[in-house]
């Protein structure tokens, strides 16, 4: 969860995850932020994020995102 | 016909095929018949309440705009008043806003979008005649109404100001570049000369409507008789959706940015779905990396690709390529040939006189209807970039200095090599660099500030020297004045900042950090 948390951190400083949970449907996340979080949650927990998971429900919350990519993981 | 005014396109095309729909959104769309009728009554409407005497035109309405229907609507309804619209993004930041109807003035502030805005005095949608009743059951025009549209049109000129577009301006303030009639359909006409439209063009619209690469969906269509679809910007954001609502709309066209048509290559979209109408793709905003362009072709061979350029201020582009070969991973796309009726030239950086040898490179300047009118209200800026042609002293004669320096190759195509100044595309955004330090260099606190652009990592690097870090001041001074894109991705505190031997900045030096 730590290097989620980097990652997010890194790609959008001025949002503080640890308390949004509507980052998608509050439109925080811009496309661009979503590739760069994508491309740096493929490289760090080596799995691959395909268009089936790029739904809002798994990308409002870093909860939500460290869920998926457990889920990924399996 | 000699058409002088773009409603002609609509009201051609609302002749011949008056039931089909024009615009659509995820939530509802217009035929043409009614997009005429609509967009005239509100027409009038508007010029009532901006309080506009007989003969009074040209003067600015701001629209606030979202991704619907409406905001097109609010569009085609200032220009049957005989003004100029001029699309605002809502999710500006309050002072960036401020700025700009602060240089604008405008006469109304028409709202297409639901949220709440920050400022006073916009008319919502739904209080303008558009919004009164649904489309399809507002009357036939009333034969006043019909005399008074015809009073305003009969005192139109092709060189009336169409839409300004507001992109970032080196000093701080916005540039808002306004464009004229004749320009608009100078480009309708070339591209439907040039490119291999669908007898039935379905536009699926993804450019923001303040940005000018929407004007390529809008005024193209309405030329055709084609629809417009409006793609809903989540589905860039969460592209699952994204070409499956392509595909159930039979959409055969698409005017993307680059950084869009990436976001497909990057999530590896085709996976999933395929949308096998299309018949046409062109791309603009940035170069176009070959990988993407591979990706394209490997699962829609059959498309036709164009590699268009241009900046706002030659309305849209002036250069077009027609993708006919394969390119290999390391090489560009040639920005290809001109527009007829345009005139691309090299511009010698120190002498001023054209080159035409290869591989020499110089700033690309454009002449012709194309131009703009200049930046509204900024005499000083539009004399910088619209400025006499060199080679002609007999009379005026305007060429528009695009500041982006390309070159010749042996074979005499032309290509994009880098810019003359601190501009940059960032994610398909315009940006000049020095905006940005503008805001952190008003900050008491700060002592100096320069940014830096890492193309290979798409990274806006703010360094910035002061007493002690601030990061968090800096930080929400940027979120406070500027859209969101231009917050850098690297922000970097420094005791002082490297000069060089003229004792200015020493941006190399920061560049490779």
């Amino acid at each position: 969860m730590d290097e989620l948390m980097q990652i997010l951190q890194k790609a959008k400083p001025d949002v503080d995850f640890e308390l949004e949970d509507a980052l998608i449907d509050d439109g925080i996340l811009a496309s661009f932020d979503i590739i760069t979080i994508v491309n740096a949650i493929n490289d760090t927990f080596d799995v691959e994020v395909t268009v089936a998971q790029l739904k809002p429900e798994n990308f409002n919350s870093a909860e939500a995102m460290w869920e998926m990519i457990q889920e990924l993981q399996d | 016909m000699n058409k002088f005014n773009v409603l002609s396109l609509l009201e051609e095309s609302a002749s011949k095929y008056p039931e089909r729909i024009v615009f659509k959104d995820k939530d509802e769309e217009i035929s043409y018949s009614n997009l005429k009728t609509v967009a005239s009554r509100t027409g009038l409407w508007i010029r009532e309440r901006a309080g506009l005497c007989d003969g009074e035109k040209n003067k600015p309405v701001a629209v606030f705009v979202d991704r619907n229907i409406k905001s097109l609507l609010l569009f085609m309804s200032v220009v049957y008043s005989g003004n100029f619209y001029v699309p605002i993004d809502a999710t500006l930041p309050k002072q960036r806003i401020d700025l700009i109807i602060e240089t604008l003035n405008p006469v109304l502030m028409l709202s297409a979008t639901k949220r709440k805005l920050t400022v006073e005095n916009v008319i919502p949608f739904s209080e303008t005649p558009a919004g009164s009743k649904n489309y399809d059951e507002q009357e036939s025009l009333l034969e006043e109404e019909v005399l008074a549209l015809k009073k305003v049109r009969r005192t139109g000129i092709d060189t009336d100001p169409l839409y300004a577009i507001f992109t970032s301006g080196t000093t701080g303030v916005p540039k808002g570049v306004l464009v004229a009639h004749r320009s608009v359909l100078d480009l309708v006409n070339r591209f439907t000369e040039v490119f291999p439209f669908p007898e039935y063009p379905i536009f699926g619209n993804q450019a923001p409507f303040d940005f000018d690469v929407s004007v390529k969906d809008i005024y193209n269509a309405l030329f055709m008789g084609g629809t417009v679809v409006v793609i809903p910007k989540a589905y860039f954001v969460m592209p699952s959706s994204l070409l499956p609502y392509l595909k159930e709309n039979k959409v055969n066209t698409l005017v993307w940015a680059v950084s869009a048509l990436r976001i497909v290559q990057n999530f590896k979209l085709f996976e999933a779905c395929i949308p096998d109408d299309l018949k046409l793709i062109m791309f603009s905003g940035e170069v176009m990396p070959i990988k993407c362009l591979k990706y394209l072709k490997e699962y829609l061979p059959q498309v036709t690709y164009v590699n268009l350029y241009g900046p706002t201020e030659i309305t849209c582009n002036c250069n077009y390529y027609i993708v006919d070969r394969e390119f290999e991973d390391t090489q560009n796309l040639p920005l290809g040939e001109a527009f007829e009726n345009s005139e691309v030239f090299l511009q010698d950086t120190e002498t001023l006189k054209r080159i035409t040898e290869p591989e020499k490179l110089g700033e690309i300047c454009v002449k012709g209807t194309c131009l703009a009118l200049g930046y509204y209200n900024n005499p000083e800026q539009t004399a910088k970039a619209f400025v006499q042609d060199p080679d002609v002293s007999a009379y005026q004669d305007l060429i528009y200095k695009t500041g982006d320096l390309g070159k010749y190759d042996e074979e005499g195509n032309l290509y994009y090599v880098s810019r003359k100044d601190f501009q940059i595309k960032h994610m398909g955004h315009r940006i000049e660099l020095s905006e940005i330090e503008v805001v952190v260099n008003a900050l008491d606190e700060v002592h100096m500030a320069c940014c830096t652009y890492k193309e290979s990592e798409e990274l806006i690097s703010l360094y910035y020297s002061s007493q002690s870090e601030c990061d968090a001041l800096v930080r929400s001074a940027i979120k406070e004045k500027l859209p969101a894109f231009m917050m850098p991705g690297k922000i970097q505190w420094m005791e002082a900042l490297p000069l060089n031997e003229h004792a200015k900045i020493d941006r190399r030096k920061l560049a490779a950090l």
